[in-house]
């Protein structure tokens, strides 16, 4: 995993080159026929299409959000190809029949997938554009009765329990993007734990996007049920490119009694160059339900990538008892915007739930904190403890903080802490004197400043993390 | 203590600098041998810290002219973190706060780098803590400074330790004390200085910069130079401090141009 992750974030950004598989794009544009033909090419039931009919019609009544503290061009939703699938020549039944030249990618990428998994006993299941290719360890986890596959196979494999749950905790209507998402999306991950069953390993997915001005819809449902846990792990790279990449996902999770789920997230897509020009949009919709007593959710995420990032992984306390933690590391440099953040609604007695946002700003960036703390009537005894810190590298950036704390219980105690700093020549010059150079400084006072996110991390992770972050600030000081 | 026969360790000649486009050093000249430790007094703007941060390299400062050797190697090649690791160590006068950074993590990356360019074997935390800790007695440190953020709400003495501290561990070929004796109470003034007698060998030499002659009541100097308007104007024995202690930095200047342009 470490040397994995070394290779896909700890260097200038190199994933810069397209695979030529010969790509089945959908034609440009949206509309109920396109729909259908996703529909029809995934081979779905009727009552999926229904949903993303349903979906598509509620996305035409919205608007874009114009709330969030960022700029960018109209996104002109009639020019992105909607579906774009690599031609599967027949069914894949072992890693050996799957096309070579996807192999070689996973090669440039430095992600031998078949020894990786093995050596660093993750299991991966690799996205590859909008479609699953081939998943490893899946027996493995068979064994102890969990599900790891493509949202695509659960929809066949699975029916009665994607039926259940899809749009349960991100209604189809909740936001335009998740609207859009729920209409389109083509692939994604979904994760089930039966009753009881602790995961003997972190799954991880790594997403990649491949054919140029493709939207890329994922589609993320994980599923612990009473007294079941799993760290999830979702790493993200994309190759460079001038033109902007839509990226709109959905991840929901649901936790029943009892049950703990951890999401981390390292996302390092392509930022646009120096000047702004290029890079991903990535306005995700992440949420998830903490809906049995006792139950826990966790999401960490480090976000370094992305020209625009959109992004609120939410809990919604509903269970009694049931604790949300959301730590976050967000990095913005050049002329990248980040509005980011949290909500954490509180609904079931004594629930608790803690905020940790690093946002640190390099260049010309934007980086922003939003979060919402809502405390219902019924949430007697509920806690929540928020720290917001920001750091500025240079004069050029902003930092913002945006807490919306929203409190209809007497009973619950809400705690909010913010601080800004700055990384300043004389703290450079004082590592200098100490014989510490100016890169090795940034990336000590950076860890310093994100210990507490990090610490929440998997090992192998936080220690990439750490890595990632020096480089994307480099060259942004002294 | 001088030594006779010993090395040259720093050789400054005519030495200009400038910040924000005035000058502020105009014409140093000062020859340092190893085992020497030479005071530079002088009142408030003379150039004094100037001097120290250009021979450190800090950014904000200009080198317009002369030149300046260490070791026989030209200075102004190496930045300022090779500098470092070449053995040129400051003192600052103000140390800056870096919350969030363990100072025993800071410690030991600053000896490390130094270790390594020495050649040396780089130590892990535990045999660190070990070592760091022997060191931190010579300055009568409590252990809970290494958990502490760097000088993060270390009070002036706390700071002025913490700087001997990493003179300590890396043990300069040059120590430059900048105005170390200020904000310092008499016993801290004494554990201190006290520490860096201790430092002090015939290998390395040591530059103090300093207002008053109080500190060097327990450094003695070899030499004291008086600094005023970016120039050495005097140059003396341990002696010149006392006579500007009872005369006063006028005494010096009396007689001479105010300021003439070289």
């Amino acid at each position: 995993m470490s040397a994995v992750l070394q290779n896909l974030v700890n260097q200038p950004y190199k994933h810069g080159f397209v695979t030529d598989i010969e790509s089945d794009v959908a034609p440009k544009g949206l509309n109920e026929d396109i729909i259908r033909l996703i529909s029809t090419k995934k081979n779905e039931p009727e009552w999926l299409l229904e949903f993303r009919l349903n979906a598509y019609r509620q996305w035409l009544t919205m608007k874009e959000p114009k709330w969030p503290n960022v700029k960018y061009p109209k996104i002109d939703f009639q020019a992105i190809s909607y579906y774009a699938a690599p031609k599967p020549k027949k069914k894949l039944g072992s890693m050996d029949e799957v096309d070579p030249e996807l192999l070689r990618t996973f090669e440039k990428l430095g992600v031998p997938m078949h020894e990786r998994a093995a050596l660093a006993g993750v299991a991966v299941d690799v996205i590859f554009d909008s479609v699953s290719v081939a998943t490893t360890y899946k027996e493995k986890l068979a064994e102890v009765g969990i599900i790891f596959c493509s949202i695509s196979e659960a929809v066949h494999s699975y029916p009665h329990l994607i039926r259940q749950y899809l749009g349960t905790v991100v209604p189809v209507g909740d936001n335009y993007y998740a609207a859009l998402n729920s209409a389109v999306f083509t692939d994604g991950t979904f994760c089930f734990l039966p009753k009881g069953v602790k995961c003997p390993m972190d799954l991880s997915t790594y997403f990649r996007i491949n054919t140029e001005e493709s939207g890329q819809f994922e589609r993320t449902l994980i599923i612990a049920e009473e007294g079941a846990s799993v760290s999830y792990l979702e790493g993200c790279t994309a190759p460079k490119f001038d033109t902007n990449q839509l990226h709109a996902a959905v991840v929901e999770l649901v936790a029943l009694d009892n049950a703990d789920i951890k999401y981390s997230t390292v996302q390092n897509w392509y930022a646009g160059d120096e000047n702004g020009l290029g890079g991903i949009y990535n306005f995700v919709t992440k949420r998830g339900l903490a809906k049995g007593v006792n139950s826990r959710i966790s999401w960490t995420q480090v976000e370094t990538g992305s020209a625009i990032t959109w992004k609120y992984p939410s809990c919604i306390l509903q269970g009694d008892n049931s604790v949300g933690e959301f730590y976050s590391v967000a990095v913005t440099n050049h002329y990248q915007q980040a509005d980011t953040g949290t909500k954490m609604v509180h609904i079931g007695k004594n629930t608790r739930s803690t905020i940790v946002s690093k946002g640190i700003s390099a260049g010309h960036s934007n980086n922003s904190y939003r979060g919402l703390v809502r405390i219902a009537p019924t949430a007697a005894g509920a806690r929540n403890y928020s720290q917001c810190d920001s750091m500025l590298i240079g004069d050029k950036c902003s930092a913002n903080t945006f807490p919306y704390i929203q409190v209809r219980n007497q009973g619950a105690k809400v705690e909010h802490e913010a601080s800004t700093s700055k990384i300043g020549e004389d703290q450079l010059f004082y590592f200098a004197q100490r014989g510490i150079g100016n890169e090795e400084a940034v990336s000590m006072i950076i860890n310093g400043f994100c210990k507490d996110v990090f610490q929440q991390l998997p090992m192998e992770f936080a220690v990439e993390a750490t890595k990632l972050l020096g480089f994307k600030l480099e060259g942004s000081v002294g | 203590m001088i030594y006779p026969g010993s090395t040259v360790l720093l050789e400054v000649r005519d030495l200009h600098a400038t910040v924000n486009g005035i000058e502020i050093l105009k014409g140093i000249d000062l020859t340092v041998r190893s085992g020497e430790v030479h005071a530079i007094m002088g009142t408030n703007g003379s150039g004094k810290s100037t001097f120290a941060k250009v021979l450190a390299g800090h950014s904000a400062y200009q080198v317009t002219g002369g030149s300046v050797a260490f070791e026989g190697k030209n200075l102004f090649d190496l930045k300022p973190e090779e500098r470092a690791r070449a053995g040129v160590f400051l003192a600052f006068q103000y140390p800056i706060e870096i919350p969030g950074v363990a100072n025993s993590h800071f410690l030991r990356l600053a000896y490390n780098t130094v270790q390594a360019q020495r050649g040396r074997d780089e130590l892990d935390p535990l045999e660190f803590e070990d070592f760091v800790r022997d060191k931190m007695k010579l300055l009568e440190m409590n252990p809970d400074f290494l958990d502490r953020g760097v000088n993060e709400g270390f009070s002036g003495g706390e700071k002025k330790r913490n700087e001997i501290l990493q003179m300590a561990l890396l043990e300069p070929r040059l120590a430059i004390l900048d105005e170390t004796d200020s904000g310092l109470d008499i016993d801290a003034l004494r554990i201190v200085t006290n520490g860096v007698n201790r430092l002090s060998n015939k290998d390395n030499a040591i530059i103090l910069v300093t207002h008053y002659q109080r500190m060097l009541n327990y450094i003695v100097p070899d030499f004291v130079h008086v600094m005023q308007s970016g120039r050495i104007i005097k140059t003396g024995g341990k002696e010149l401090a006392l006579d500007l202690e009872a005369h006063g930095y006028d005494w010096v200047g009396a007689g001479r141009p105010a300021t003439a342009d070289v």
